[in-house]
């Protein structure tokens, strides 16, 4: 019962917030990269709409923080995105084949698990420019393992049933089985797996932003802006609580969205 | 046991050779060379410049370069701090980084095992909600939230403690670096020793432990605490992995002098070498680490060794 509360208060949270940072900026008088120099380190007010305040630029913190909150938003989804195709995948063929194929697959999933990927990735954003296209496939690509493990757990018990047995009997291809007659079966498991998948996502992109390796000036994110409130937070602290109490609640909302869809789901599926 | 144990060190070879190539090449894939910069320099000159660091050597010479100077603890010379070698500024920094990540470690450790048994043994109570609560959003926040908003209240408001590393002397800088590199730590720790603990007190033994009129606190410590240790004990790998991640951000904001520091200034700089080192010695780090609590895990339930 409180669990679906639960899923209930994120996700209208997360649709408020989505469709604030949809509608925010086109509403707000300023744009993300004006700068005004009359009005630097402004405090939120709502006399010339400057509702967060304005940075150390003199640019509106409002329309800057939406707009941050919508490159959070998108890099998570579109990297959860690529973690959920390279982990079905993997997981899938690995647990229809089994066997030895199976194992070598699934050590090869243990070995990477030891691995500290951000260091890779962050050696990637070194070695490259910074560009956007990268972030999606660096975070996706560190993100797919739980995936890959939990997709290949349900495949392994799927295989077994009549159903596959007699789409094999009438002799439909492995692909074709896994993609007609699996991967269905796993939607609902999948969808929890990336719910969780997407607050991991959000915490690769907004750490890197906030060192100044992820999104680049003028764009920015939420860990960017947290970055820029870090240096300024002794004179003025809404810079820094603003952009850090968002990020914080759509970590939290996506958290407790994951969690309670997966014990929606274990319950149906022990009974 | 000697045959698991080999068995596990030969495993982690190929995984660190693996790290070590992947890293390599990443860093030698980029587009553009070290020296790269706005001033063009005479070709005679970039010439000189790319046989004095070997880069003009095929790749497969230059990989090979860098495996025997790492045999030999050679991780080659920084790029941009001058006169220093990669391994003499990674043996300056990591002392202090060491320091603060075992004190996390073992802060997070004790507080996160002590909360999640508490939170075990009163199921549903207010204590289990409040640690639940607790540990679903040290997981959720990142820690460079955390150590901005600590230090806003603690050293600008309240200054009870120091802000940054410099100037502030004695154990108190210490203090909010160390508690918010542990905070995640801990939310995770409280999680994994609650559910393995709720798991290992509904078993047979601990009835048995209990139908011999032993008190709660003598079944937990005794009977019950070794098994729902078993979780916790193969969360340590990732733990560490996590605690260093955490320094990069921890020592950026407090001004610690530590590796995570220099990795991000070399990061930042381009100093393609000392990156590279970082990462390499990171990962050895990590990939040994992982292999101890493999070897301990072994050690305490001998099941894991027959698989």
């Amino acid at each position: 019962m409180s669990m679906n509360r639960s899923i209930k208060v994120s996700v209208t949270l997360l649709m408020a917030v989505a469709m604030l940072a949809a509608a925010g900026p086109w509403l707000s008088p300023h744009d993300y990269i004006t700068t005004n120099f009359d009005r630097l380190l402004a405090s939120p007010s709502l006399f010339d709409m400057h509702l967060f305040g304005t940075d150390d630029l003199g640019r509106d913190l409002f329309v800057r923080t939406m707009l941050g909150v919508r490159v959070t938003l998108v890099v998570a989804i579109v990297a959860s995105l690529v973690s959920l195709i390279i982990g079905v995948a993997y997981g899938a063929i690995a647990g229809f084949v089994g066997g030895r194929v199976d194992a070598a697959m699934m050590r090869f999933v243990d070995t990477l698990y030891a691995l500290p990927f951000i260091f890779f990735v962050i050696l990637l954003m070194v070695a490259f420019e910074r560009n956007f296209f990268l972030i999606f496939v660096a975070i996706g690509a560190i993100n797919w393992l739980d995936m890959a493990r939990i997709v290949r757990g349900q495949t392994l018990s799927l295989r077994e049933r009549e159903f596959v047995e007699a789409a094999r009997l009438t002799g439909v291809s492995t692909l074709r089985i896994i993609f007609r007659h699996i991967a269905p079966n796993l939607i609902g498991i999948v969808v929890v797996y990336v719910t969780l998948t997407i607050p991991q996502a959000i915490l690769v992109e907004s750490f890197l932003s906030f060192l100044g390796l992820g999104v680049q000036e003028p764009q920015t994110s939420l860990g960017a802006l947290v970055n820029v409130g870090v240096t300024q937070m002794e004179g003025a602290p809404w810079i820094l609580l603003i952009p850090a109490a968002l990020l914080a609640l759509i970590l939290l909302c996506f958290n407790f969205l994951g969690d309670g869809l997966r014990d929606h789901f274990d319950a149906r599926h022990a009974e | 046991m000697l045959r698991y144990t080999l068995l596990r060190i030969l495993g982690a070879i190929p995984t660190l050779l693996l790290v070590i190539a992947l890293a390599f090449l990443m860093v030698h894939a980029a587009p553009g060379g070290p020296f790269d910069d706005e001033r063009v320099l005479p070709a005679d000159v970039e010439a000189n410049i790319a046989a004095a660091y070997h880069l003009d050597d095929p790749l497969p010479k230059q990989f090979a370069r860098y495996l025997g100077g790492l045999l030999k603890g050679d991780l080659g010379p920084s790029y941009r701090y001058r006169d220093y070698t990669v391994a003499e500024l990674i043996g300056s920094a990591f002392p202090l980084s060491l320091k603060l990540g075992a004190m996390a470690m073992a802060l997070a450790l004790i507080v996160g095992v002590t909360a999640g048994t508490e939170a075990a043994l009163h199921q549903g109570s207010r204590i289990d909600r409040v640690v639940m609560g607790f540990s679903m959003t040290g997981i959720s926040i990142p820690v460079f939230v955390i150590a901005p908003v600590l230090v806003l209240l603690f050293a600008v408001k309240l200054q009870w403690l120091p802000a940054g590393w410099s100037g502030a002397s004695g154990m108190g800088r210490y203090v909010l670096p160390v508690i918010t590199l542990a905070l995640p730590q801990v939310a995770y720790i409280a999680r994994l020793t609650r559910a393995s603990m709720i798991d290992v007190l509904g078993r047979d033994f601990i009835r048995t432990a209990r139908a011999q009129g032993l008190g709660t606190r003598t079944v937990v410590r005794v009977h019950a605490l070794k098994p729902a240790m078993l979780p916790v004990l193969s969360y340590l790998g990732p733990a560490i992995a996590a605690i260093l991640t955490g320094s990069v951000v921890v020592e950026e904001i407090f001004g610690i002098p530590g590796l995570g520091q220099f990795f991000v200034r070399g990061a930042l700089n381009r100093d393609y070498t000392l990156v590279l080192g970082i990462v390499v010695f990171y990962a050895t780090l990590i990939i040994s680490l992982n292999l101890l609590v493999d070897i301990l895990y072994g050690a305490i339930d001998p099941r894991v060794r027959y698989r």
